[in-house]
């Protein structure tokens, strides 16, 4: 049995990395990707802790958390293909224009 | 005793304020509703109101018959303010309701007499509309003549003596368009207005001082504590009495103040009758006399009044004999006669002073209302003339701006207005003071008084009463002898009965009216003394005057010598220099006797002009330099235009420059400034970049948690 700080540590890098990658990234598509690993990364953890306690409700919230992610990615992937067509680019710092 | 019947008669004395409401309600009726009666009826409520007064007075003086004592009936509070405390409140005593009777009395006849009067002048002055008014202002009169009269203190006096004053402006202004350049009669009303106001003065420092000494303005309190002044400080009592006596100089028309009587005839000859000679002029006199207690302390004061009595009996005089206006001859004779009262009254013979005041109201009365009969009667004969084409071709030229009330007019009136000419002969007689007309017993009473205090003043009033008999047979001649000498007075008409009967009452009445006070003789049984024995139970006795036989043959000798020489001058000698062609005719048979002495009198001695020179002209000066420079230039163009308008100028120029665009508007702009700079600097934090906003919420959720966990 792997003890649970594994999972925890794994699913806290995870989440670290899917953070920097949301800061640090131009590329819409990657942020995109780099979202999907947080969210990833919490339903790591909910299912470690679901097992470790032997309770369903992690399972269940893993469930909504796919569907939520999966509902995101179709809106947002839209989002960023009407972007490409207006702008021809998804580099996120050419989408400046709300600057002050 | 005459009086003993009514001891028993019931007591009225409850009735004395409606001596006033009667008039005021009279004069209201008149305002409220007059105008939608007939002339008549405005009248009769005008007189019926006043007669009505009468009845009251005569109510009171049976109650006092009965209970000689003052009686005092409180009406309402008037003025309560600390030690202050003024009623109204009237006094019923024998003075004050022997002058109730003369008012009402004389003035219920005057009334009846406008009716006719007033009639014929509305029409002849065109405008009708205002005899309602003329009757309004005469209740009024009469109302503030009984407030005078009935009051028991000072200050209502007061009231009453600015009440006649007021009422004998509005009605010498009755016909306020009329007169010389159209505003000759609003300034004899201005005149007699302004020259009251200087009595006035000197009535209400005399009225202070009273209650500065006294502290009281109550008649019975302050002769009660005035010997207690006399002997304490008596100059406090001089004061008193020398600035009431500016007073009766203003209000009775004395020397220095007449001037506005003469000029007062301006009004309807019935206001003339009724304020200028019987009522209003004699309230001086009446104040002297109800003041009697005080001047019975101050000799030196007797000595003025006196004094300013008989100068103005013989100065005034002296003018009557060089007028040749019908009514200013009278005014200077009213004047004269308010001498010889305030005379009497001033050295302590009250009771000759009242005698002689109402049968001046009698005689004087009738003399006024029968000169305003003549007045209408060459008037009806002017209007005879001119609207007769016959008479119009001869009289061509002759008739156009004649003076109805010149005498010099008139002439030959003795068999054209029949019953005018008898009233006018015994009114005339009475004055000049032939036996045994009303004037005789009542000048010969004064003539005595003077004789006991200071012959001299004896000899100036028996030269006054000289000329007084002298200027009435002047009047007589030339208004009702001789032949007529104009048109005018040759188709002269009598007036109406209305007119009339008033003057043939008061002509009984001055002819009778001697026995009101007949001499202390055994032949006149009860009659002696009437008045005097009245008076007494009020008034101080002061001095008595006895009959002395000598000076009554001496008046009479002097009043039938100026009689024939006046019917010599203008009888007989007027007559034949009419004949002589007018540029060689002298202006009046007289200017042979005291030659240029006679342009002197007929110019009133220029004492108008005097007055022009030494107090109106340098009053105008000083007014017209006070407007122009001190109001004009001063304060108009330096203070108002300089200081007050450049001023304000400034200080808005500051307001709106300094303050409001400087510093409000500042605090505004800075604001907005400050929130553009503040806008400037934090659009900064807007990058624009996404990444930049994820970071902060990063960071934010961050610190959150942070918080969220360690707190």
């Amino acid at each position: 049995m792997v003890p649970i700080t594994y999972y925890v540590g794994l699913s806290a890098i995870l989440f670290g990395l899917g953070a920097i990658g949301v800061l640090v990234r131009r590329n819409a598509i990657v942020i995109f990707m780099s979202i999907e690993l947080m969210l990833n990364s919490a339903n790591l953890a909910f299912v470690a802790f679901a097992r470790y306690y032997g309770a369903l409700n992690g399972q269940i919230f893993v469930f909504f958390v796919m569907a939520v992610a999966a509902a995101e990615v179709a809106v947002g992937l839209a989002v960023i293909v009407a972007i490409f067509h207006s702008k021809q680019s998804i580099n996120v710092d050419d989408l400046d224009s709300l600057k002050g | 005793m005459l009086f003993q019947a009514a001891a028993q008669a019931p007591q009225f004395f409850y009735l004395a304020p409606w001596i006033v409401f009667l008039p005021v309600i009279g004069l209201l009726i008149n305002i409220i509703i007059g105008g939608r009666l007939p002339e008549k009826v405005v009248g009769v409520i005008g007189s019926t109101a006043v007669g009505l007064a009468f009845v009251v007075s005569v109510l009171l003086a049976i109650s006092l018959a009965g209970h000689h004592e003052a009686v005092i009936v409180p009406l309402a509070q008037w003025i309560k303010v600390g030690d202050l405390d003024i009623p109204w409140a009237f006094q019923v005593d024998t003075l004050s309701v022997t002058m109730m009777l003369v008012v009402s009395g004389v003035g219920t006849l005057i009334h009846i007499y406008s009716i006719g009067y007033m009639h014929e002048d509305v029409r002849h002055n065109g405008d009708p509309k205002r005899f309602r008014r003329f009757f309004v202002f005469m209740n009024l009169f009469i109302a503030a003549m009984m407030i005078l009269v009935g009051s028991d203190n000072y200050m209502m006096l007061f009231v009453g003596w600015e009440g006649v004053g007021l009422c004998s402006y509005l009605l010498i202004g009755f016909w306020y368009e009329k007169g010389k350049d159209g505003i000759g009669n609003s300034l004899a009303a201005k005149k007699a207005f302004i020259v009251n106001r200087i009595g006035d003065f000197g009535f209400l420092m005399a009225a202070f001082t009273i209650f500065w000494a006294f502290g009281t303005y109550n008649f019975s309190q302050v002769f009660e504590k005035a010997p207690e002044i006399a002997a304490a400080t008596p100059v406090i009592l001089l004061f008193i009495t020398l600035f009431m006596l500016l007073g009766v100089t203003g209000k009775s028309a004395q020397i220095p103040l007449y001037v506005w009587l003469p000029d007062a005839m301006a009004g309807p000859t019935p206001v003339s009758a009724l304020i200028h000679a019987a009522t209003m002029v004699t309230a001086g006199v009446y104040l002297i006399v109800r003041s009697a207690p005080l001047y019975n302390l101050t000799p030196q004061s007797q000595f003025v009044v006196t004094l300013i009595g008989g100068l103005t009996a013989l100065f005034a005089a002296t003018i009557a004999v060089g007028q040749f206006d019908i009514k200013k001859v009278l005014a200077y004779s009213t004047i004269s006669q308010l001498g010889f009262m305030v005379a009497a009254a001033g050295m302590g013979a009250y009771y000759a002073a009242m005698f002689h005041l109402i049968a001046h109201a009698f005689f004087k009365g009738l003399l006024f209302l029968s000169s305003g009969s003549v007045i209408q009667g060459v008037e009806r004969g002017q209007h005879h003339v001119e609207h007769d084409p016959r008479l119009k071709k001869t009289v061509k030229g002759n008739s156009e701006h004649l003076d109805p009330q010149d005498m010099r007019n008139m002439g030959g009136l003795r068999t054209r207005m029949k019953t005018t000419f008898w009233v006018y002969l015994i009114g005339a007689l009475a004055l000049a003071g032939v036996f045994p007309f009303a004037g005789f017993w009542s000048k010969d009473e004064i003539l005595v008084s003077q004789m006991a205090y200071k012959p001299v003043l004896y000899v100036i009033l028996a030269l006054a009463a000289f000329l007084t008999a002298f200027y009435m047979a002047r009047q007589v001649m030339m208004v009702f002898f001789g032949e007529p000498r104009t048109p005018a007075a040759e188709h002269a008409q009598e007036s109406p009965k209305l007119m009339t009967i008033p003057l043939i009452i008061l002509a009984v009445l001055s002819a009778l009216g001697g026995l009101i006070n007949l001499p202390k003789l055994a032949i006149f049984g009860p009659l002696q003394e009437i008045t005097t024995l009245w008076l007494e139970h009020t008034v101080e006795k002061g001095f008595l005057p006895e009959f002395t036989l000598w000076i009554a043959l001496a008046s009479t000798v002097v009043a039938l010598l100026a009689i024939a020489l006046g019917y010599w001058l203008y009888g007989r000698r007027y007559q034949e220099l009419l004949k002589l062609p007018t540029a060689k005719r002298p202006e009046d048979p007289i200017v042979a006797v005291i030659g240029p002495v006679f342009t002197a009198l007929k110019n009133k001695w220029w004492v108008d002009e005097l007055y022009w020179l030494i107090i109106v002209n340098p009053y105008v000066a000083v007014s017209k330099w006070a407007a122009d420079v001190v109001d004009g230039r001063f304060w108009h163009d330096w203070f108002h235009d300089k200081v007050i308008v450049d001023g304000f100028n400034l200080l808005t120029r500051v307001l709106s420059v300094q303050i409001d665009l400087g510093i409000i508007d500042g605090i505004a702009n800075g604001l907005g400034w400050l929130a553009k700079r503040l806008a400037a600097a934090m659009r900064r934090l807007q990058t624009g970049f996404v990444r930049n906003y994820a970071l902060a919420v990063f960071f934010g959720l961050v610190i959150i948690l942070g918080y969220l966990i360690f707190r």
